[in-house]
């Protein structure tokens, strides 16, 4: 089933980890195997936040063992910056396993992901100069509560609660996906993609990487693939809901942008609110009522409708 | 109770046959009075009002509430600070006042047989799924598949609603005082559709049976659903219906367009008298 959620300020930085927080809680009923945050902070100058873990949540039930591989692959990722030249300027350890760096480096990005991923069991969760994502197993709360971000300042943000149906219960499919190796660049999905392994085989043979087998990774790296090409989120999105078969709502982010697609059938529900100074949107009402307890005008959008809103 | 072999409905093609079956618990037949009350229904005041502040209750808990006051003679129940929660005032099988002074989420009035309901705000997905006989009317929008399955009553929607609308729909009449989304009448089996708005795609596909009136543009028609003459019988129930409800368009109702099952998928009308039954 899962719950997408997404929410926009038009005048400047809110409490945006705290409302997700909320709305994501408000949707555990739809998902309760993982939770997962995208959300939009302001960017510091020439400054990136790096997040990525060394292992699963579930592989630390396996002993110390495991404990020293996390405490090798951390020194094995720093030696690695360190020799490709980016200057860590703070760091932080939510979990044993997950980490966030805020970084400076000049270097190719993609040439930074690529090197790290070669790392046995590291995976990069999201680089960006206003992108934090975080995502584990667990409901909002725990999550949010894990990784600090009740008190996260931003102007947007997108998340997800799963209920695994078509790959497993772990970090690497829990949503949103970064759009790999672009900044900044984030989704969630409620839904099930059909030709996903036709259009997964497509974009691997043009280079694309993929970590998980979850169909929702491939509106990730659908989207960044678009954007490369120079198109805009709004054309992607459009283009998307005639290559893309199944049915699917998505919520995707940019640095100052946030888009919604919903496919031919409009089988998947999603509940729109939106205001002068600021647009929520969710798979239920429920969570938008989480944040905006008065009563409110809200709409469902309609088959193959796609909207994208600016921070 | 009035027979309907003369009444309007018969003359418009809306019965067939004299309505009489049973149910799980009773035997009814249209004229038996006392056929459409359940044996175990509660015996309510309906000046007798109590309210509910939803604000910390969980649904289940607030269903439970609705119970104990219908138990104790309330025929009026006021739901505040409803919130937008799922699955409120479900499977009520009696004559009953409701005011929810706020929103529903999903399933709400779900397997109703008898209450009035009047919603302040909007409803989300399957709303009215099932009813069997009463009157709801929903002051904002609505979600997906309103009216699933709708087998009698009325269900009305000041605005606009989602897809879907009138899925499998069975009885009753759907009213929306705005635009319904893609597939609206998908499968309908008898009943009336009414869209004072537009329709989006698909609309009426595979019907078996029914009739869909729009108000406003209809995107495309679904497999089998054909436009069809509108008729004086079809003005004036449109008129009563629509005024009814206070949403009867300034124009009145002449620009509306009727849509009708083709029957070359399925026609009822081959059916021997037993199978209808069996079917219907």
């Amino acid at each position: 089933m899962c719950g997408i959620a997404g929410l926009i300020y038009r005048d400047g930085a809110r409490n945006i980890g705290g409302e997700m927080t909320a709305m994501l809680q408000a949707l555990k009923h739809r998902g309760p195997d993982s939770t997962g945050f995208a959300v939009y902070g302001e960017p510091g100058p020439s400054e990136y936040i790096l997040r990525f873990k060394v292992a699963e949540q579930e592989d630390l039930g396996r002993g110390t063992r495991v404990r020293r591989a996390i405490a090798e692959r951390r020194t094995a990722v720093d030696g690695l910056l360190k020799e490709l030249g980016v200057v860590v300027l703070g760091a932080d350890e939510p979990t044993e396993y997950a980490t966030r760096y805020r970084i400076s480096y000049d270097g190719d990005m993609k040439d930074l992901a690529d090197q790290m991923e070669e790392i046995e069991g590291t995976e990069i969760l999201s680089i960006g100069s206003a992108l934090e994502l975080v995502k584990d197993l667990g409901d909002a709360a725990d999550v949010s509560g894990a990784y600090g971000l009740g008190r996260f300042r931003g102007t947007h943000g997108i998340g997800h609660t799963r209920m695994a149906t078509e790959s497993d219960v772990d970090i690497r499919s829990a949503h949103p996906y970064w759009a790999y190796p672009y900044n900044d660049i984030a989704v969630v999905h409620n839904g099930q993609i059909t030709n996903y392994w036709l259009m997964r085989r497509q974009l691997e043979r043009s280079g694309q990487r993929f970590v998980s087998n979850c169909d929702s990774e491939l509106l990730a790296v659908y989207t960044a693939v678009n954007l490369e090409k120079g198109m805009t989120l709004e054309d992607s999105l459009r283009k998307s809901i005639h290559e893309i078969d199944g049915v699917f709502t998505y919520l995707i982010t940019t640095r100052n942008e946030l888009g919604m697609a919903k496919d031919t059938m409009a089988a998947k529900p999603m509940v729109l609110y939106e205001a002068d100074d600021m647009v929520a949107l969710a798979s239920e009402e429920v969570a938008i009522r989480a944040i905006i307890p008065h009563e409110i005008d809200t709409t469902d959008p309609y088959d193959e409708e796609i909207r994208v809103w600016q921070a | 109770m009035a027979g309907v072999s003369d009444s309007a409905s018969t003359l418009m093609g809306m019965h067939t046959e004299p309505l009489t079956g049973r149910d799980i618990k009773t035997k009814f037949t249209l004229r038996n009075e006392g056929g459409f009350a359940y044996h175990f229904a509660r015996d309510v005041d309906f000046n007798r009002r109590a309210e509910i502040d939803c604000a910390d209750l969980e649904p289940s808990e607030i269903n439970r509430k609705i119970r104990d006051l219908m138990d104790s003679g309330h025929g009026s129940i006021v739901l505040r600070n409803p919130g937008a929660k799922h699955s409120l005032i479900v499977g009520i099988l009696n004559r009953m006042n409701f005011i929810v002074d706020g929103s529903l989420g999903y399933f709400g009035c779900g397997l109703l047989d008898g209450p009035s309901v009047r919603i302040a705000g909007r409803v989300g997905w399957s709303f009215g799924e099932n009813m069997m006989a009463g009157v709801c009317v929903i002051e904002k929008n609505a979600g997906s598949t309103f009216g699933a399955a709708l087998r009698g009553g009325d269900l009305v929607c000041k605005g606009s609603v989602g897809s879907r609308t009138g899925i499998d729909q069975k009885g009753g009449t759907i009213i929306v005082g705005g635009d319904t989304g893609a597939f609206s009448g998908f499968m309908m089996q008898r009943g009336r559709i009414v869209v004072c708005g537009n329709a989006g795609k698909n609309l009426g596909d595979s019907m078996y049976d029914g009739t869909i009136y729009i108000g406003g543009e209809i995107q495309d028609l679904g497999v089998d659903a054909v436009p069809a003459e509108l008729t004086d019988l079809d003005r004036a129930w449109l008129t009563r219906k629509l005024t009814m409800y206070e949403l009867l368009p300034g124009k009145g109702v002449d620009h509306f367009t009727k849509i009708v099952a083709g029957k070359q998928l399925w026609s009822y009308d081959n059916l021997e008298p037993t199978e209808k039954k069996l079917v219907l």
